[in-house]
């Protein structure tokens, strides 16, 4: 047994997760309030304070600007790209993003890049797992959709880092839920993953044989999941209601979440009632309501929907397989609960697909099997191999902008290429190489990964230095470059500027800062319970004095007491949460002899005319000490 | 670490044969590194006697799986080879080992992923042993047409002479097709005899598929009359004969795909 804690964790754009192998079975970490969700939401509150979950849901409702939500569909992307999406989410870009910067996003007065978010809702995982276990927690897996491109493994690889997390392996979500499922059901046949989340449809079509899960084909859309339903919803309503009431209360942020809200609870009644009403409280007393039945709801979402056909029919194809050859259909994501896509993936296939397993918590679930697999030592996974498949091919932009595919998609990873090139120019000493990711012919329809200058080539005649270059893509689907010029064995710098990513610097940079911001949020919660605290033992030394007891102290003592109240008070106007417990403790020390004599006289008259069980002895002295905290806890 | 290491002990037995084949790899090379762990003799993959992770070396892909260069290959073996491979090489297993072994772990199953790419299938494995014989394929694909049509160069046709008439004869009928299409007419005759060259080129292409098995035959009859198995053995001559109606026959069939893309991208 790995004497360090590993954890799974589901990233997802709804909601996020963290489970653990617990014996031969994973089990996902319930949060501080007990839900094993964590919306991916993450708010700024009045104080300035970052808040992760649940608590942060209010946030979107009151104060929009001041809130995020499905991050994850900006992770790894431009600016350029999210434009369109943009205007349907209530939070902003900052003002002053240069092009070509990664983009930020505005939070009250405070911006964050798309991983810091990330990050955010990262070390709430952690610190949910922490709280669990009672140990530090650092090193984890973290699941990514299969058809997440390189931009965006790096950018889910980079929130990681930034949240202080080792991240062990970057884990393909369909991969993930095989591995929970096959654990469960320890079969041998070929399996289809059909998941639909909340941002992102992958399908992954593995053969599962002696515990190894081998991935033949993937594809997907990352740009497709219940988001684009509640948008549509969203939508309609919206040209409902400024049809119907002549309100356009587009530009009103909070109204709009609102409306989300109440099209995403309607979402969900409507997979188990034939009919349900979407109800919106409008500005200025006005109210919108309609009925919704589900064979409209499924009519109106219908073109979302067929759009996972395509991806299911290629990725078929890749493998080489009619729907009949695939023994088991499983689903994952919590949009697969809707009836109209069960029904689907039922025609699709031919067969019944597999629900058993909760498709909000199966990814986590597998990814915490993984996480043990890395970690090595269970009896339950030691026979159990991942075989993941890069999903898009590997490209470099050559003499006219087409694509020369070095790797193709489907190939199972680690794999690597190695290409040649040479100079064009007299004593050139750099070549650039634009690697690109994707299927299109041209580099300029493909996504553009980096771009590669390999500097220090030993100055010769055009055409004769004889540049390798290595191409390799590892476990985690990231792609690692390395060059060499071979008549000289020179090894190439390569210097790499990422089309949408972060530089190491930036996240290193990132890292350190959320440490001091850390710091700063553990400094400032020390700060709250210390002056919650004293609030508690003022409140009681004022019931005191009203008291009997009051009057059996000195005078001497009385005025320490006084003295001490005073300083308590000066300490609560700092932050300094030291000194602020300090003055806690001395007051509690004055304070003992008026605390015995409150418990005495409590007691007595209690006593008085009634027998010792009567008198409800659990109040008398064995109860705390009401003006020291329950448990002396001497770690603070 | 030691768990790792006892894990891969075990499970040396199992694999000696193809050790032994990848040894026999390097006497032939004259190398005789010794064990970066233990110092004794090293052999491709893991060390014989201590049972440590080696480097990755240059290998060609036939040597990685212990096989002659030879062209039929048993791919059910070799897809258990695969997943035998997998389980000792693959980074996972190396999560918790050093550094300088998770590296090597890397290269070395991206090198037997690429491998096993290249062997299993049939047309992959063929051009992978041309290549090692120094042969550079023509390119046919449409890449190198788009190429020529961004930088204005002639692409090289290399038409197989047997199907100069029919090519002609289809070109212009796609011609057609394509005009008609960007103008939005059908023309149900065009389309029928379009349909008929496509099933045709598509039965070309399968009785191609029976002649490469022949010169596969051929070929490995070349390795098999040899004592060796060294196909350095076999005269210059023979080897390139054999060679030269591979790379024919792979050409005609390039060609013949291309066609009939064309002829599917025109009927869609």
């Amino acid at each position: 047994m790995a004497d360090e804690r590993v954890v799974g964790i589901d990233l997802g754009t709804t909601n996020s997760l963290v489970a653990y192998m617990q014996g031969d079975r994973p089990v996902v970490i319930p949060g501080e309030d007990g839900s094993n969700l964590v919306p991916s939401v993450v708010a700024l509150d009045p104080n300035g304070q970052i808040i992760v979950g649940n608590s942060a849901r209010k946030y979107l409702i009151e104060t929009a600007d001041r809130a995020v939500y499905s991050v994850k569909r900006l992770m790894g992307r431009g600016v350029e790209d999210v434009t369109e999406e943009l205007k349907l989410f209530p939070f902003r870009l900052a003002d002053d993003l240069q092009p070509g910067e990664v983009m930020r996003i505005k939070l009250g007065d405070k911006d964050f890049t798309p991983p810091e978010i990330s990050a955010y809702i990262l070390r709430q995982l952690r610190r949910n797992a922490e709280r669990f276990f009672g140990a530090p927690v650092k090193k984890a897996v973290i699941t990514v959709p299969a058809y997440f491109n390189d931009a965006q493994r790096q950018a889910t690889k980079d929130a990681g880092r930034i949240a202080g997390l080792d991240v062990l392996r970057l884990v393909n979500e369909p991969t993930a839920a095989s591995l929970a499922y096959g654990l469960d059901q320890k079969k041998n046949g070929i399996v289809a993953v059909y998941d639909l989340g909340g941002g992102t449809f992958d399908i992954s079509i593995l053969k599962l044989h002696d515990g190894i899960f081998e991935v033949i084909s993937t594809n997907g859309d990352t740009h497709l999941g219940g988001d684009d339903i509640d948008n549509l919803l969203i939508a309609i309503a919206l040209d409902d209601i400024e049809g119907d009431l002549k309100i356009d209360i587009r530009r009103n942020a909070e109204v709009v979440q609102a409306i989300r809200k109440s099209v995403i609870d309607a979402k969900i009644a409507l997979s188990t009632k034939d009919s349900t009403d979407l109800e919106v409280a409008l500005p200025g007393g006005k109210h919108y309501q309609r009925t919704i039945p589900r064979a409209l709801f499924e009519q109106m979402v219908e073109p979302i929907l067929q759009r996972t056909i395509g991806p299911v029919k290629q990725a078929l194809k890749d493998a080489n397989l009619e729907p009949g050859q695939i023994d088991e259909v499983v689903l994952v994501g919590g949009s697969t609960r809707i009836p109209r896509v069960r029904q689907m993936v039922k025609e699709l296939f031919q067969r019944e697909p597999h629900s058993e397993l909760n498709p909000d918590e199966v990814v986590a679930l597998g990814a915490a099997v993984q996480a043990q697999i890395l970690a090595g030592g269970s009896e339950a996974t030691k026979d159990m191999l991942l075989l993941d498949v890069t999903p898009l091919s590997l490209g470099i932009e050559a003499l006219g902008g087409v694509v020369a595919k070095i790797i193709q998609r489907n190939s199972t990873i680690p794999a690597s290429a190695t290409e040649h090139f040479t100079t064009g120019v007299e004593g050139q000493t750099a070549v650039a190489v634009h690697v690109v990711q994707g299927e299109r012919e041209l580099a300029k329809d493909c996504r553009s990964l980096a771009r590669f200058d390999l500097r220090g080539i030993p100055p010769m005649p055009a055409g004769m230095p004889r540049i390798e270059v290595k191409f390799l893509i590892d476990a985690n689907g990231i792609l690692h470059v390395s060059a060499r010029e071979q008549r000289s064995g020179k090894e190439a710098e390569i210097s790499v500027q990422p089309s949408y990513g972060l530089t190491d610097e930036q996240v290193e940079n990132m890292l350190l800062e959320s440490f001091d911001y850390a710091e700063q949020d553990f400094a400032q919660r020390q700060v709250i319970e210390a002056r919650n605290e004293a609030n508690t033992i003022l409140a009681a030394l004022d019931k005191g004095r009203g008291g009997s007891a009051w009057q059996m102290l000195s005078n001497d003592e009385r005025s320490a007491i006084a003295q001490q109240e005073k300083f308590l008070r000066d300490a609560m106007d700092k932050d300094d949460y030291q000194a602020i417990r300090q003055a806690i403790d001395s007051l509690n020390q004055g304070t003992m002899r008026l605390a015995e004599l409150m418990m005495d006289s409590a007691v007595s008259s209690a006593l008085k005319g009634k027998t010792f069980d009567e008198a409800n002895v659990g109040e008398g002295p064995t109860a705390p000490h009401p003006f020291a905290p329950a448990e002396i806890d001497s770690k603070r | 670490m030691s768990a790792g290491l006892s894990y891969v002990r075990a499970n040396m037995a199992v694999t000696h044969n193809h050790q032994s084949d990848a040894v026999q790899l390097d006497q032939r090379n004259g190398e005789k590194a010794s064990c970066w762990s233990c110092g004794e003799m090293r052999a491709a993959l893991f060390c014989e006697s201590c049972g440590k992770l080696q480097p990755a070396t240059p290998t060609d892909y036939f040597s990685f799986f212990g096989l002659p260069r030879k062209l039929n290959v048993d791919t059910a073996r070799l897809e258990r080879d695969f997943y035998q491979f997998s389980r000792k090489l693959h980074p996972d297993v190396f999560s918790r080992a050093t550094p300088q072994e998770q590296e090597w772990s890397l290269q070395k199953s991206s090198q037997m992923n690429d491998a096993y790419r290249t062997l299993k299938d049939p047309i992959a494995r063929t051009e992978y042993l041309l290549k090692l014989e120094g042969v550079q394929m023509e390119e046919q694909s449409k890449q190198a047409t788009e190429r020529a049509r961004q930088t204005g160069e002639t692409k090289k046709q290399v038409v197989p002479p047997d199907l100069l008439e029919e090519v002609f004869e289809l070109n212009m009928q796609l011609e057609e097709a394509r005009t008609n299409k960007k103008m939005g007419e059908t023309d149900e005759n065009l389309a029928r005899d379009l349909r008929q060259t496509k099933a045709s080129l598509e039965s070309k292409h399968h009785a191609l598929d029976d002649e490469l098995k022949s010169y596969w035959n051929e070929w490995d009859a070349l390795i098999d009359r040899t004592e060796s198995g060294d196909v350095d053995a076999i005269p210059e001559q023979e080897r390139r004969s054999v060679r030269d109606k591979m790379v024919d026959l792979l050409n005609r069939r390039s060609y013949i795909r291309n066609l009939v893309r064309d002829v599917n991208e025109v009927l869609e």
